[in-house]
């Protein structure tokens, strides 16, 4: 199934990557990721005080199957900005050691923006509706 | 089952030519050290699903997970 006006899972996981200024599809939740790739991929997000949206593919295979056909990215973690696949665990790793990553958000090697932390919306209504078309 | 660091290695290397691998793991984690031609001039996106394609379904199945680090080489 290609299109996506017959497929609400797509359909809300195209929202929410065009919703969201930053959202991670994840293992487990920021606060309890399931994987070692998920937990690096926040612990990165956060220590750059990046606010960022999150969405747990664990609850339903249908998430991840649909996201992957999205996103042609086979893995999770998965990390969108502005609309764009950044990558998976390895390149926000990458993109972080070279400052790629802090440059992409706006802050300054070595000098994160502290002034206004958000915490994770985890809770917030665009990424956890996905989990609600369940 | 569980898949062994040469076999990727090798499927990597006949799939990517000009590519050498160095991959370890555990039978489901792996890491993989690549260098080649041919990831001159990609994204780093595009030269991940350059070796994600090399395996298709089997990643996040029988391969659980494939953490790259690749670095391209000048084309010779």
């Amino acid at each position: 199934m290609s299109d996506s006006a017959s497929n609400p899972m797509r359909e809300a996981i195209e929202s929410a990557i065009s919703e969201n200024p930053v959202i991670l599809f994840m293992k487990g939740v920021p606060e309890a990721p399931a994987c070692g790739f998920s937990a690096r991929s926040v612990a990165i997000l956060e220590s750059l005080d990046q606010p960022f949206a999150a969405v747990n593919i664990l609850p339903d295979p249908a998430i991840r199957q649909e996201l992957s056909a999205v996103s042609g990215w086979p893995t999770i973690p998965q990390l969108f900005v502005e609309g764009e696949l950044v990558g998976g665990c390895d390149i926000i790793t990458e993109m972080y050691e070279t400052g790629e990553l802090q440059t992409l958000f706006g802050v300054e090697h070595g000098a994160p923006a502290a002034a206004e932390h958000q915490p994770a919306s985890t809770s917030g209504p665009a990424p956890l509706s996905i989990e609600n078309l369940l | 089952m569980s898949v062994s660091p040469d076999e990727l290695k090798d499927r990597i290397e006949a799939a990517i030519p000009g590519t050498r691998a160095a991959v370890s793991g555990d039978g489901h984690h792996f890491d993989a050290v690549l260098e080649g031609p041919a990831f001159a001039g990609l994204s780093r996106i595009a030269a991940h699903k350059l070796v994600y394609d090399v395996f298709g379904a089997e990643l996040g199945d029988r391969i659980h997970a494939l953490s790259l680090k690749i670095t391209p080489t000048e084309a010779r």
